[in-house]
């Protein structure tokens, strides 16, 4: 059985039909990739994942376990990450503080007697939790900074470490590579491989730099309008004629 | 039946009224994406210079009319959106309820100082001939009556065919959706939101005029009630579609008649009930129609040009000064005490008790909007509630003050959470509006009967004993009174330190990522609020205790819970010190105002309202608070100063001292 199962996901906004009975799997521990143009309907997909949207019909499992009537909070407590097309960070807590509050919160620990008691502040098991996966990103330097003061990759990594930290089992990563240089982009995808083989996380990336998702996915889906176009081992979607015309363009 | 079409006759004015007030907000809403509390505010100047104009100076009422609608819309209208609604058009949806809120309170207060604080009696109409009698077989409307229904179906018809069918509106619809986008299109933005506002603001100078007479006073508190009545007329029509916000207001009109006539109900429990219609129809549109909640999700996508002003997102200590800074806290302390003890005089010492008390209300703020990012109107309830749930349990079952403060306490937090339950769902304006309405309807039938306040002459609330120690007198109450205020003021830094405030403070910056984690945001502002009210009603009843006298709904108005709000954000609602600030403020203030000055004694309290009501404007470039922001600047110079004179600290990496979260940057 597979570690994510989507089947038939319909999502309407008034009368535009955003997804169109969208079928996906991901398998525990594999990487796949989830490309197509813009507005075909990919962060929608993954607000329904999450929740976030209630798709109009469907079915959503996670680990043989029904999602479609969760609460989102609960799908992420069952070890769902995800990072945000838009970086979308706590203004005013530190890097590290992000993490802490994300570690916190999996652990279902911590309610407000223990605050009163004076017991609410991070431990030092936490702190060192948090610090190996600020390493693992490579961003350990500006732990103790506040966000504002990063630079767009770093707060994307941020994003990630805070997801990573929860162990989630899948990670929805949301254009992980917009706004980076190629540099960058070039780490990035390292260390999504290395997550994978240090945490057995897996990982469903929407991603444009079909660079970045030729060196890492195994498999990809195509979506395009609202549904699925293609699907199938990496190599093979990309040299697909459809997905030629529709998404990356016949040259010359 | 004749109940029905008698109840169609009465209540139809009504809700053209609200329909009329709505129609304001609306607009307004539309224009700016600002819900402008202050528009009862408005209408009550029009009404009261329009007053002073035909009572006091006897101009004939046409040209009265002009100027107080026309003239004072136009001016209020370009001068609120010159210097406060542009501003805040892309300001975080908790700095433009702060500021709205402030011009609420600061504008009727700053119209009394300058039209005199005297009672307006008698409000003229500006009806051609306000006694005529219309008569529409056996049923009768007089001509005041028969105006505000036409006007306002004149106003509502024209201004929907603007909005819907011609160019201007549809410039101003591109506005609120995206004012960076209609500009890059090609749009004066700024020009079309003035516009929209002056607009506005005749609409709310006409409503004021066209009202004014129904009450028997011009009294600002009846506007504000409209207010929150008229909301839910705006509710009901999405706040965008005009002939709903039109139906919304008759609906509610004529159900709140016909309710009261059809259960025949008259007398005392009617006088409940009138007020409570309002309160109950808007929390149901609130829960059951989805357009606010549907609001909540039009984001302007070019948000992000606009930055808010940078603050200094976390302060470092340098590690010495906050050893010095632990010193001369407790030798500031000891001093405190010796002259409590020693030296001030009686009176002072009382001032000051009631401010330490005040500032444990003020804690519940700190707890709600400081750390939960979210208003709530409805403080004086709860710290009136505490007051007389302790002072009734003294005075009729005998159970000692202290465990009847924490009843009061309890109490208050379990009517928070009912309170709460609905409105948290829903996100800050309606949380705000929601509390707004139920404040207004606790001061007009709880706070009334005899049961609960002992009205009219009070309850008392007594000093306790404990331990053996006698609390009577003032000196001992003080020190009482400051151990209250430190256990609370600890339960806000453990609070602000431990699990709950990171996951606040991960909600307030991104409430989509915080749920991603796994936060589940209900549950965690309900906790604050719970934990907010409970602090009002402990601080409540203290406060009580403290005055001296027996406590009355008086000492509760809805209003000041208005105003503990403001000036607490305007001074710092992140940190304990803040509220130490703001209730010294609010104690010391009127003794400055009226000893020092000299000023009369009429105008101290509109005075110290309107500076704490304006003082909110600064809330939206200062949002850790002005005090907040000047301690962070001298810290960053004490720093400094210390490094030059002592050298750079030992540990190179400094933990910060004040984990202070920034203002979420959005």
């Amino acid at each position: 059985m597979s570690l994510l199962e989507a089947r038939s996901v319909t999502k309407k906004f008034g009368g535009i039909l955003a997804l169109d009975a969208v079928s996906l799997s991901v398998e525990a521990q594999e990487i796949v990739g989830l490309v197509g143009p813009n507005g075909a309907g990919k962060t929608t997909l993954f607000n329904c994942l999450l929740g976030m949207l209630r798709p109009e019909g469907g079915s959503i499992t996670f680990d043989g376990t029904e999602l479609t009537r969760l609460a989102t909070y609960r799908r992420a407590r069952l070890g769902i990450g995800r990072t945000f097309q838009r970086v979308e960070l706590f203004a005013g807590l530190s890097v590290r503080e992000h993490l802490l509050v994300a570690e916190r919160v999996r652990g279902g620990g911590g309610g407000l007697w223990q605050d009163l008691l004076g017991r609410g502040g991070p431990r030092p098991a936490e702190i060192r939790r948090a610090d190996e996966v600020l390493a693992l990103l490579g961003i350990g330097d500006v732990a103790l900074q506040p966000v504002e003061a990063l630079t767009l990759g770093q707060s994307r990594l941020v994003e990630i470490g805070r997801a990573l930290i929860g162990d989630p089992r899948l990670l929805l990563l949301d254009e992980p590579s917009s706004g980076l240089d190629a540099t960058e982009t070039a780490a990035l995808g390292t260390v999504l491989t290395d997550v994978r083989r240090e945490r057995g996380t897996a990982i469903l990336l929407v991603e444009h730099d079909l660079a970045m998702v030729r060196n890492v996915c195994e498999r990809l889906y195509v979506l395009d309008f609202g549904a699925l176009l293609a699907q199938g081992a990496c190599a093979d979607v990309l040299r697909d004629e459809r997905v030629i015309t529709a998404y990356l363009g016949v040259s010359g | 039946m004749r109940d029905v079409v008698n109840s169609l006759i009465n209540g139809f004015p009504d809700g053209c009224i609200y329909a009329l007030v709505a129609t304001g907000l609306v607009l307004g809403y539309r224009a700016s994406g600002v819900f402008n509390f202050a528009f009862g505010a408005q209408a009550f100047t029009s009404a009261t210079v329009f007053y002073v104009l035909v009572i006091d100076h006897g101009w004939p009422r046409l040209p009265a009319a002009l100027v107080a609608i026309v003239g004072c819309g136009v001016v209020l209208g370009l001068v609120l959106d010159r210097f406060i609604f542009r501003l805040l058009r892309t300001a975080p949806p908790l700095a433009k309820l702060v500021t709205t809120i402030g011009l609420l309170v600061g504008i009727p207060e700053i119209v009394r100082v300058l039209f005199g604080t005297d009672v307006k009696n008698r409000p003229p109409s500006i009806a051609p001939d306000p006694d005529k009698v219309f008569h529409f077989g056996e049923y009768n409307i007089n001509g005041d009556t028969m105006m505000t229904v036409v006007t306002t179906l004149v106003v509502i018809g024209v201004l929907s065919f603007v909005l819907l069918r011609t160019p201007i509106g549809l410039r101003m619809r591109a506005v609120v959706e995206s004012p960076r986008m209609a500009q890059l299109n090609g749009l004066n933005a700024d020009r079309v939101a003035t516009g929209a506002w002056v607009l506005s603001s005749v609409l709310a100078g006409l409503a004021g005029v066209l009202l004014a007479p129904l009450n028997s006073q011009v009294d600002a508190n009846a506007f504000t009630l409209l207010l929150v009545a008229a909301t839910a007329a705006a509710v009901f029509g999405g706040l965008s579609s005009l002939p709903l916000t039109l139906a919304g207001g008759v609906i509610l009109g004529v159900s709140k008649d016909l309710i009261v006539r059809v259960f025949h109900i008259d007398g005392e429990p009617a006088r409940y009930i009138r007020p409570s219609v309002p309160f109950i129809f808007l929390a149901l549109s609130l829960l059951l129609l989805p357009g606010l909640r549907r609001r909540r999700e039009v984001t302007d996508p070019l948000s992000g040009v606009d930055p808010p002003p940078p603050a200094l997102a976390v302060t470092y200590m340098d590690p010495r000064l906050a050893k010095l800074n632990k010193v001369l806290f407790a030798v500031f302390i000891g001093v405190v005490f010796t002259l409590v003890q020693f030296s001030l005089s009686g009176h002072f010492v009382q001032e000051a008790t009631k401010g330490l008390a005040l500032t444990t209300i003020f804690l519940s703020v700190t707890v709600l909007t400081g750390l939960g990012g979210q208003i709530s109107l409805c403080q004086a309830s709860f710290a009136g509630l505490g007051a007389f749930t302790a002072g009734q349990l003294a005075a009729h079952w005998g159970v000692p003050i202290f465990v009847g403060m924490l009843a009061g306490a309890l109490v208050a937090a379990a009517l928070g959470a009912l309170i709460a339950i609905p409105c948290l769902r829903l996100g800050g304006l309606s949380l705000a509006l929601g509390t707004l309405a139920f404040a207004l309807m606790i001061e007009n039938t709880l706070f009334q009967t005899a049961w609960l306040t002992g009205a009219p002459q009070g309850v008392e609330v007594p000093r306790p004993v404990f331990l053996g120690i006698d609390f009577g007198q003032d000196r001992p109450f003080f020190f009482f009174t400051f151990v209250v205020f430190a256990i609370c003021g600890i339960v806000v830094i453990r609070i602000r330190r431990g699990t709950t405030g990171q996951v606040l403070a991960a909600l307030r910056g991104s409430e989509v990522a915080a749920t991603a984690i796994g936060i589940n945001p209900v549950r965690a502002k309900l906790t604050a609020f719970t934990v907010s009210a409970a602090i009002a009603g402990l601080g409540g009843a203290l406060f009580a205790a403290a005055q001296n006298a027996p406590v009355t709904d008086k000492d509760f108005p809805a209003v000041y819970g208005l105003v503990w709000v403001l000036l607490v954000c305007s001074l710092g609602a992140r940190t304990v010190d803040g509220a130490v600030n703001a209730g010294m403020s609010f104690i010391l203030f009127p003794v400055v105002l009226e000893d020092v000055l000299r000023l009369d004694s009429n105008l101290v309290l509109p005075l110290q309202f309107a500076l704490f009501g304006f003082g909110a404007i600064t809330f939206a470039r200062h949002q850790e608070g002005i005090v907040e922001f000047q301690k962070r600047m001298s810290i960053e110079k004490f720093n400094a100063r210390i490094v030059k004179w002592r050298g750079p600290a030992k540990s190179a990496l400094v933990e910060p001292a004040v984990v202070e979260p920034a203002p979420a940057a959005r």
